[in-house]
């Protein structure tokens, strides 16, 4: 019997009635009286000197407040990175000044060169018209290869050149694995681009900066995934603003997928105008905008190579990747495809000897960082396709391939510095295939080709490393921050919960799950329980939502402090009881002295903490509220196998997805409904990346995609039914919930299924095509197939 | 989006007349218009609108003529046309999604002549006639008269598409495959067969605009078949390059969609 509340329950999501009738309260809708209105000119070409900004035509427009350039931020610190990568050679990664406004050279089409505040937000966009920057073109560097070539025009002056770190990992094992992939008895070698993409989240960004001259307080209300973070990288790095005169207020967020973690410099464009002006300044993004200034994802371009010993046992992975950064460091840009990526190579085979290289380079494009999955969708990638390509080769079933190299016992040691838990990759394997009717294929296949059609079967596996992250390790691996989460419970006097947590939803359905772990420690109901998260004013300093955190170690730090509360309360019953506390029990919202028929309810229990006339007060204090910091002490393993089942045109090149299935391990799972949300979602932006999207530029750095016109987002059209499966569950061992994660699986997951099908349909048709770069859109399919006849 | 002053005539002649103020432009649909002003790259001192005149709104059928006002939207095009000239309908019912064919207009799109719009394929494939009509009254205006290229077509300034002919042919289909970003036709080709002959329009193709395959076109007059074009070698009209296909795909596209619309033509 499914559940109807409490922990496994899918309970409706409550925040969706708000949501849907259009009731949300996002950062838009917050309009602060007297607000005035910025907004940014941004360069029109790749890279450039700037050698004036003529700003006085636009001084004198309607409205016109200010107009500021470079030099207003002198003294006020660039945006900071929050993770240092140290190069092969010892050196830390070259870091460049990333000022708020363009300082000396522009840098990427839609750096941001002058910023006007008016009246309205009209009259700003009219005067920032106005402005007229004298901008000398440079040649820009675009192509990460030819960007580290010898006299290449250099991003920043300053640096050395547009290599911004040389990882190796593990370097220790480089000469071990080159030997290994020498004396292999086969060698698979694919070389492949991982595409670059944009996020677009529904709701563009969006900053409200506001100052408070009677308590010198500064608030920032923006659209982020972790507003505690933002405060502290703007007010320490930025602005020179403390924390307890900073406040940053995300309210409800219209999706994120990693691209509302990093600090903007619009956010502390608007923080620190506010003060200056002594007038809320507002800026909301236009789509426009949005495609040339919110950080994009991936975009690697990567050689791996699979050793195989004669018995197609996996011996050795070398792996080579140029990772872009674009112009600047985003906030945890270099973190994504090392400690991200090169971890997670191993997958979920018990490969002994890893070895992976990754150059990060600048190029006058928007800066790069983590999008949902970050660095673990790119390992995944080109680790699926290398075996199924190697199983190709080797004229073997990919399946059994997978199967013959699984790892089966936990814990186990990757070579690559990570320690899985728990895992069953046969378990969800036989999940999947139980799911797909594989035997089935051949026959549809049969049917396809007689409707002139090539039909593919693409099947892998995943592994993500999730719960991010143990503060100490992360410490070791250049992270500037700590990665625990927390939470604070407070009571209320007549029963009712208010938890408050440092996570932050972005539409995962915290309010909803959340409150369902709590009321089911408890026995209360859900409605009892509200969740408060968002608000630096608020709650306690917590980490934020990315990397499939949120309920991993923020819904730890809650357990732990519910915990607190629990016995606390059970102290408190105890008393009235008189019975010693190790004998008080509580269940569906109950106190009972085992053995006894005493029974107290839980609002009995909370109001006397708050009336506490027959109360203990010499061993402990009134009121009922607690606060636990969570510190994981592992990532969790998140994995799963999944298909994608093709049709092919072969007269058109068009790919039609017609089945695509998930068999996915996410532990213990809350809300079963959420966790197929997030699957769902995960699946079609791993979709879109395979068929669709492609953030493009040309050679001069101008941006080909940069609307809706000609940037392929997926649509429910493009979609099949999912089929989705979750029922296989190896606990974490290491989180009081045995919670995995979920948020970035389906993306990770889907895109070598989906190439690996295409792949399958054409081999099929004799078309002897290895690998086709993603998106395989419908002109790129048909390009591979006739050159390969 | 630029500050402007919308009028809203309720005939053509009062139209016709506010087109002839300083800086005016007409609107129709807006969804051509709407984005392109909202990205400040269209610009005028007034909009006249052409959304409120009725006697531009009809679609009528007779003597083996489908006649669309220049302001009959895509959806009223697929409802009211469908029993007349399917194949006609189809097109109008595959334009965008539903809110972009409740406003825009068989007029608005046959005035911008996007390289890639649906109607001028339409429009050239039937050999319609367009009515124009401005300060000097209506001209007829023969759709091989009126695409001149890429945007460019027969209308002069002051002038608004008030009526558009369509022929009614004895089979047509128009088969279009999607660019996957925009969904409009990254190639599409409307196929319509005549007593007289075969006509083949091709659009989304060529840098030029809209174009008669013309090799197509005699071939099929002999013989309307898929098999008839199999030896053809496919257009080579300046084909577009983008991201999304290259010339070679979208001249190959030329001909594997000709034969699927002769194919499914009724
Ligand atoms: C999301 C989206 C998807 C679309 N997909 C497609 C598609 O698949 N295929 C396709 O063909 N189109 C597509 N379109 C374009 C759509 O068909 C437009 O409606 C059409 O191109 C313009 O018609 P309109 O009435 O909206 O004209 P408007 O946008 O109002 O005007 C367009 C231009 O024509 C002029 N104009 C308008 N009416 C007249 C007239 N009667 N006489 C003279 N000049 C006039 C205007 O001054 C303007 O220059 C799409 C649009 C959108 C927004």
């Amino acid at each position: 019997m499914p559940k109807d509340h409490g922990i496994g329950a899918s309970s409706k999501r409550r925040e969706d009635a708000r949501f849907l009738t259009g009731k949300g309260r996002y950062t838009d809708d917050i309009n602060v009286a007297g607000q005035a209105h910025v907004a940014f000119l941004r360069s029109d070409v790749a890279h450039g000197r700037i050698n004036g900004i003529d700003t006085s035509a636009a001084e004198g427009m309607p409205g016109v407040l200010r107009v500021f350039t470079a030099k207003d931020f002198e003294g006020v610190g660039g945006l900071p990175c929050g993770w240092q990568i140290t190069s092969i050679d010892g050196n830390p990664m070259q870091e460049p000044k990333h000022p708020i406004l363009a300082d000396g050279k522009v840098r990427h089409v839609g750096d941001p060169i002058a910023a006007v505040v008016a009246e309205t937000a009209a009259q700003a966009r009219d005067a920032a018209e106005a402005i007229v920057p004298d901008i000398e073109t440079l040649p820009a560097v675009i192509d990460m290869k030819a960007a580290l070539a010898e006299g290449a025009p250099k991003v920043h002056d300053d640096l050395t050149s547009n290599l911004c770190y040389d990882w190796g990992f593990v370097q220790e094992n480089k000469e071990a694995v080159d030997k290994a992939v020498a004396e292999a008895a086969h060698v698979t070698t694919l070389e492949l681009v991982n595409n670059r993409l944009v996020a677009n989240p529904m709701e563009p960004r969006v900053a409200v900066g506001d100052y408070a001259l009677h308590s010198d307080e500064s608030t920032l209300y923006t659209t982020s995934q972790n507003p505690h973070v933002i405060r502290l990288l703007m007010g320490a790095f930025v602005l020179g603003i403390p924390e307890h005169k900073l406040r940053v207020v995300a309210p409800d967020v219209g999706g994120g997928f990693g691209t509302k973690i990093f600090h903007y410099a619009e956010e502390a464009f608007c923080t620190f105008a506010a003060k200056e002006l002594q007038r809320p300044v507002k800026w909301t993004s236009t789509r426009s905008e949005a495609f040339m200034s919110d950080a994009h994802g991936r975009d690697h371009v990567t050689k791996i190579e699979l050793a195989l010993d004669a018995d197609n046992n996996f011996t050795a992975i070398r792996c080579q990747t140029y990772a872009n950064m674009g112009a600047y460091l985003s906030t945890f840009a270099p973190s994504v495809p090392t400690w991200l990526h090169g971890t997670l190579l191993a997958g979920n085979y018990k490969t002994p000897l890893i070895y992976t290289n990754v150059k990060a380079v600048f190029t006058n494009t928007v800066p790069v960082d983590a999008y949902r999955g970050a660095g673990r969708p790119e390992a995944t990638f080109q680790l699926e396709r290398v075996i199924d390509m190697a199983a190709r080769e080797l004229g073997v079933d990919p399946v059994a391939l997978r199967r013959q190299n699984f790892i089966t016992e936990f814990p186990y040691a990757t070579p690559v510095a990570v320690e899985y838990d728990t895992g069953d990759y046969e378990g969800t394997m036989t999940k999947l295939l139980a799911m797909i009717d594989r035997d089935g294929f051949a026959e549809r296949r049969r049917q396809s080709e007689a409707n002139g059609k090539l039909r593919g079967l693409g099947i892998n596996c995943y592994i993500e490393a999730c719960g991010i992250a143990p503060s100490q390790l992360v410490g070791q691996l250049g992270a500037r921050a700590g990665l625990y989460e927390s939470a604070t419970v407070r009571v209320n006097a007549t029963g009712g919960l208010v938890v408050m947590t440092g996570s932050h939803s972005h539409g995962q359905g915290h309010e909803t799950s959340f409150a369902q772990v709590v009321a089911d420690m408890i026995g209360i109901d859900e409605g009892q329980v509200e969740i408060v998260h968002g608000d630096t004013a608020n709650t306690p300093m917590g980490m934020g939502t990315y990397g499939s955190r949120s309920l991993a170690v923020g819904g730890s730090a809650m357990v732990r402090a519910t915990e607190k509360i629990i016995a606390k309360a059970k102290k408190i019953a105890s008393h009235l009881m008189e019975a010693s506390a190790d004998d008080i029990e509580l269940k569906d919202g109950k106190f009972t002295v085992a053995g006894t028929d005493k029974e107290l309810a839980w609002g009995d229990v909370t109001l006397a903490a708050y009336v506490p006339h027959n109360y203990p007060l010499d061993e402990i204090e009134p009121g009922l509220e607690e606060t636990a910091f969570y510190d994981p002490n592992n990532f969790t393993y998140p994995a799963g196998a999944y298909a994608c089942e093709v049709e092919v045109d072969p007269e058109t090149g068009k790919v039609d997805i017609l089945a695509m299935a998930a068999a996915d391990d996410f532990g213990n799972v809350v809300n079963p409904m959420i966790v197929e949300g997030q699957v769902h979602g995960g699946l079609a932006q791993g979709i879109g990346q395979a068929l669709l999207e492609n953030c493009a530029y040309d050679a001069d750095g101008q941006l080909l995609s940069a609307s809706y016109m000609d940037y392929a987002m997926p649509r429910a059209h493009d979609m099949p039914m999912f089929q989705v499966d979750h029922s296989s569950q190896t606990p974490c061992t290491h989180n009081p919930l045995g919670v995995k994660g979920c948020g970035e699986a389906g993306a990770i997951g889907s895109p070598p299924s989906v190439v690996n099908a295409v792949i399958d349909a054409l081999q099929s048709g004799g078309h002897d095509v290895r690998h086709i770069d993603m998106p395989l859109t419908p002109a790129r399919v048909w390009s591979a197939m006739n050159a390969a006849k | 989006m630029y500050d402007f002053t919308l009028t809203r005539p309720t005939t053509i002649a009062d139209a016709v007349s506010a087109l002839q103020g300083e800086d005016a432009q007409p609107i129709a649909g807006g969804q051509t218009l709407l984005p392109t002003m909202k990205a400040r790259l269209a610009q005028a001192e007034t909009f006249v609108s052409l959304t409120g005149i009725s006697e531009m709104r009809g679609i009528s059928a007779a003597d083996g003529v489908l006649t669309l006002g220049g302001g009959a939207t895509h959806a009223t095009v697929a409802r009211e046309a469908a029993a007349s000239y399917p194949a006609l309908a189809s097109l109008a019912g595959r334009i965008g999604d539903p809110a972009v064919r409740t406003r825009g207009t068989v007029g608005g799109s046959i005035a911008n002549n996007d390289p890639s719009a649906c109607y001028p394929a339409g429009a050239l494939g039937s050999g319609a006639t367009i009515t124009a009509t401005g300060p000097n009254g209506s001209r007829e205006i023969a759709a091989d008269d009126y695409f001149q290229g890429m945007f460019a077509t027969a209308l002069e300034e002051g002038e608004i598409i008030t009526k558009v002919a369509f022929p009614i042919p004895e089979k047509a289909a128009y088969e279009k495959m999607l660019q996957p970003a925009s969904r409009f036709p990254l190639v599409a080709v409307f196929v319509a067969k005549y007593a007289d002959g075969v006509r083949v329009a091709i659009t989304g193709a060529s840098t030029d605009g809209v174009f008669r395959w013309s090799e197509a076109e005699a071939a099929l007059s002999g013989d309307f078949s898929p098999a008839a074009i199999e030896g053809l070698t496919p257009p080579s009209n300046d084909m577009i390059s983008d991201l999304h296909g290259t010339p070679e795909y979208r001249a190959h596209l030329c001909k594997v969609l000709t034969a699927r619309a002769v194919r499914s033509a009724q």
